[in-house]
């Protein structure tokens, strides 16, 4: 029966894992772009979600700060499975079998699909969120979204120093 | 000089405490991670304002009021996380390239942003609106993009160099 410990062996025999596990620059180097794209999604939620709970950029109606910033964090987010998936090629028994990696990626879907939900209810109760200067809806979304993106950050750098293999 | 406050460091009770813990450099490291995107990502958002590939039909005034609170607050934050972290072995960090590069990189962004705000941010009345602000605006944005890159990449490399 195939196992997850047997597809990271096989995963690790790859040209692309072997090129990542013998080329000693690229990890520093992926997980330095990681970072940066974490940066991008960090400072976009934060700085929406200010928003959302009436704390910053109020002279704006949250359709044009929600226009400004949901673009940058998708386009990280595909940075971020990109660089990651570079990462879990080069190293795959560190990840795919850490229960912390696994609960990043579980919190990572939660977020991700919250994000998708409130952009279609944007769309249709756009006019009522904007007008008002803080309505309970968005505002929930912003603490509970916060909550989940620092979740995610935390566990992606406690993989490092929890027991693999 | 610079190594004998070092060594005196890494002797208090907190380094030895945070190098001597299962649990206490992570939490730090962590807690310096959350800070360190924020400060980045925060200050990416008013140089992408500054070169006119963002938010430009606001005003960079008020750009800059939303945002650099927000960035001065994750900067004091990442420094004293920063600063727990280089006293647990402070030695070694010091005599790290990489660490020393993310210093120097440290340094070039803090003067970057005093010789904007002290000469080019003078005359911000004249282009507080304008899409496409002078060129030492954009220069100074560009600037500050690269050495706080810079940090990232350095910051990161310390992990794999520090003995």
């Amino acid at each position: 029966m195939p196992t997850v410990a047997s597809f990271c062996d096989w995963l690790a025999q790859t040209p692309v894992s072997l090129l990542i596990q013998t080329v000693n620059w690229i990890i520093p180097a992926v997980q330095s772009v990681h970072i940066l794209a974490v940066a991008t999604v960090m400072a976009s939620t934060v700085l929406l979600d200010l928003r959302l709970l009436g704390l910053a950029g109020t002279d704006q109606p949250i359709s044009s700060v929600a226009r400004r910033f949901l673009p940058w964090i998708w386009c990280a987010v595909l940075v971020l499975l990109a660089s990651g998936s570079l990462l879990v090629m080069g190293e795959p028994r560190r990840d795919l079998l850490n229960p912390v990696f696994i609960a990043k990626m579980a919190l990572l879907a939660t977020t991700a699909l919250m994000t998708v939900l409130f952009q279609l209810t944007l769309s249709r109760k756009l006019v009522a969120w904007d007008a008002a200067a803080r309505s309970p809806g968005p505002a929930l979304f912003a603490v509970v979204s916060l909550a989940l993106w620092v979740a995610v950050l935390v566990c992606g750098r406690w993989i490092a120093y929890v027991a693999h293999g | 000089m610079l190594l004998s406050i070092a060594h005196w460091l890494q002797n208090t009770g907190v380094a030895r405490f945070i190098a001597g813990s299962e649990w206490a450099f992570p939490t730090i490291e962590t807690v310096h991670v959350l800070f360190l995107v924020m400060v980045v990502g925060s200050i990416t958002v008013v140089d992408l304002r500054l070169l006119g590939l963002a938010s430009a039909h606001r005003r960079i005034s008020r750009v800059s009021a939303d945002v650099l609170p927000l960035t001065w607050f994750s900067f004091a934050m990442a420094l004293g996380s920063g600063l727990l972290l280089f006293s647990s072995r402070a030695v070694a960090y010091l005599a790290d390239w990489p660490f020393r590069i993310k210093m120097a990189l440290l340094l070039l962004a803090g003067l970057n942003m005093a010789a904007f705000h002290l000469f080019t941010y003078r005359s911000i009345r004249a282009w507080d609106e304008a899409r496409r602000p002078p060129a030492a605006a954009k220069l100074a944005a560009a600037l500050s993009l690269a050495f706080w890159a810079g940090v990232v990449v350095f910051g990161r490399w310390i992990g794999f160099t520090v003995q």
